[in-house]
């Protein structure tokens, strides 16, 4: 099928230039292996999670969280990927080859998603060796890395997104990390969400991030001593709740995305 | 018959900009047509909607005997673009770019392979075909561009501003793959802000200004349009201009234009430059000094200033692009 192979041809471009390019996948692991070390060891036996203030209780709790938003920055690359082939005039050779329509994005997305997988591996490692342990079988455990895979994915089609509506790569970069922030904070990424304000906490219960960091915390078995999920549905069905929102927001994007691909002009 | 390009009443706006005004072409097949005009013309807006990356607001096109608008993907089968930027991946290889452009055009990769070592060949880049592109000269990569939207040998092929940007020996280059390849049958619509380009490569010219073709033909008809070459003289002196004018009227075949505070006369001529040699030995029998004075062909500006009546706008790079957006 030619928007499969279309798609798995600019995959592979992709592929080679990050091959290239790999300073890119080096700092792309500086962030979230400094952010394990600097919670762990700083912020390590001051947090309480759960009925717990030990520090391996909040290790183990962290690094699902951690793991959650270094996928979610693969919108940044993927955005400032697509932003770059607009700006070189790349986009306009594609737009007038008789390729399938959505290739150009699907191949950038998969690209993306096969650099998360390795950024995922290096920073498990990474994590094993700061003392993060899982409690649960194989099978959970791929099955929560799964999870936060496809959630990267799903982001990454927001990347696309940004990466077709700004002017310069430059600024899909920053488009494409800043709203993250609030975003991965405003979650249970990092703290118990029980612990916060009302008004945050509604917010960080049902923000799709932290469907997809408590589904492969429970996944893991990370969850610390003496968690009681909230009530909010999502948190109640973690699982379910991270495949609803991370296949909603492939959906949504991708359709808009595409469509402002076939639009698009450099 | 239409044409192998063939366009009629194309109209785009962009916000306040209308950028295309009512643009009407037909390129008979295996023909050059040379569409000039300074930046912001309309020149890169037409190729767009030619090339199905633009829809116009109104008209319609016709590319390779299909319906550009309503038949997109059979139109992009047939054609192969290549713009000003030079649109390669700077971090694939020559032959990896290739390859790449050949497997979008659904070639089995086997046949992109075989079909890339052919190309790299024939643009002279056999050398450099396993190195980034990044490495490579401006020139080279305007081959290398060149090369991708000949894969598949089109029979219509858009070049917009090819030899933009590129030093003489380059642009030589260029010159003759394109006279090559028109040669073998290629209908070719190319863009270009220079009339010695299109003098050289093209069978007919479109001048357009503002959105609009103002003039079609020939590059002699419109430079008969111009009033062809001229004379012109600087005296040294403000208060010999009156008696250069006497001496030029008597070798010009139109009226003498005088700039005073330039101290500068033009006058249209035919003769070349015996005539030139001959208006120089007069105005030195009459002891008029001179700084300069030259026999000028006609230029972009001419053919503007003649069929306009202004003078091109250069509008700055970033203008003429962002009206072109």
């Amino acid at each position: 099928m030619s928007a499969t192979n279309d798609s798995l041809v600019i995959a592979r471009r992709n592929l080679i230039r990050m091959g290239r390019i790999p300073e890119m996948i080096i700092f792309g692991l500086i962030q979230p292996i400094m952010f394990v070390v600097l919670f762990t060891y700083v912020f390590g036996g001051s947090i309480q999670v759960g009925s717990s203030t030990s520090t391996q209780a909040y290790r183990e709790f962290l690094m699902a969280g951690i793991f959650a938003q270094t996928v979610t920055f693969a919108t940044a690359g993927a955005g400032a990927g697509i932003a770059d082939d607009m700006h070189k005039g790349l986009i306009d050779r594609f737009r007038s080859l008789p390729m399938a329509r959505g290739a150009v994005l699907t191949g950038r997305t998969l690209a993306d998603l096969v650099q998360t997988t390795l950024t995922l591996v290096v920073l498990a490692v990474v994590a094993l060796i700061v003392g993060w342990r899982t409690h649960e079988n194989l099978g959970k455990v791929l099955a929560g890395f799964g999870l936060l895979l496809l959630l990267g994915y799903a982001f990454s089609w927001i990347g696309a997104l940004i990466g077709l509506s700004v002017r310069t790569p430059e600024a899909a970069t920053s488009g494409g990390l800043i709203w993250l922030f609030p975003l991965t904070f405003i979650s249970n990424a990092f703290v118990d969400a029980n612990q916060m304000p009302t008004f945050l906490r509604h917010i960080a219960e049902w923000n799709p991030f932290s469907a997809t960091v408590q589904a492969s915390r429970e996944l893991f078995g990370n969850l610390p001593p003496g968690f009681q999920p909230p009530d909010a549905w999502p948190m109640q069905h973690p699982v379910w709740a991270s495949l609803i929102w991370s296949v909603v927001i492939i959906l949504t994007f991708r359709t808009l995305a595409v469509r402002k691909y076939r639009r698009a002009h450099g | 018959m239409p044409g192998a390009i063939y366009a009629e009443g194309l109209v785009k706006t962009f916000g306040d900009v209308r950028a295309l005004d009512g643009v009407d072409l037909d390129v008979p097949e295996g023909t050059v047509l040379g569409l000039l005009g300074p930046n912001g013309a309309g020149k890169t807006t037409t190729v767009r909607c030619l090339t199905t990356l633009l829809n116009p607001d109104s008209g319609s096109a016709v590319v390779a005997g299909m319906d550009v608008l309503k038949n997109p993907d059979a139109v992009r089968r047939s054609i192969g673009l290549s713009g000003q930027f030079a649109a390669v991946d700077e971090y694939l290889t020559g032959r990896e770019n290739l390859q790449m452009v050949g497997q979008l055009y659904q070639m089995r990769a086997k046949e992109a392979k075989a079909r890339a070592v052919e190309l790299l060949e024939q643009f002279d880049l056999t050398d450099a075909a396993d190195r980034p592109t990044k490495t490579y000269s401006g020139g080279m990569r305007r081959r290398l561009d060149l090369a991708a939207a000949l894969v598949v040998s089109p029979p219509v092929m858009f070049m917009d501003e090819p030899t933009t940007g590129l030093d003489p020996r380059n642009r030589q280059l260029l010159w003759d793959v394109i006279k090559r390849l028109v040669s073998g049958g290629t209908t070719l619509l190319l863009t270009t802000q220079y009339l010695e380009e299109a003098d050289h490569l093209a069978h007919d010219i479109a001048v357009v200004d503002h959105g609009r073709v103002i003039a079609t033909g020939t590059s002699d008809q419109l430079k008969a349009r111009t009033g062809g070459e001229r004379v012109e003289v600087v005296v040294h002196q403000r208060e010999d201009i009156q008696s250069a004018s006497e001496v030029l009227r008597g070798f010009g075949k139109g009226e003498t234009t005088v700039e005073d505070h330039m101290r500068k006369l033009t006058v249209p001529v035919a003769g070349g430059a015996k005539l030139l040699a001959e208006v120089i030995r007069e105005l030195d029998t009459r002891g008029i000094e001179i700084d300069d004075i030259g026999l000028r062909r006609p230029t972009l500006d001419d053919v503007f200033l003649s069929l306009t009546g202004h003078v091109a706008e250069t509008k700055d790079e970033e203008n003429g692009k962002e009206a072109v957006k």
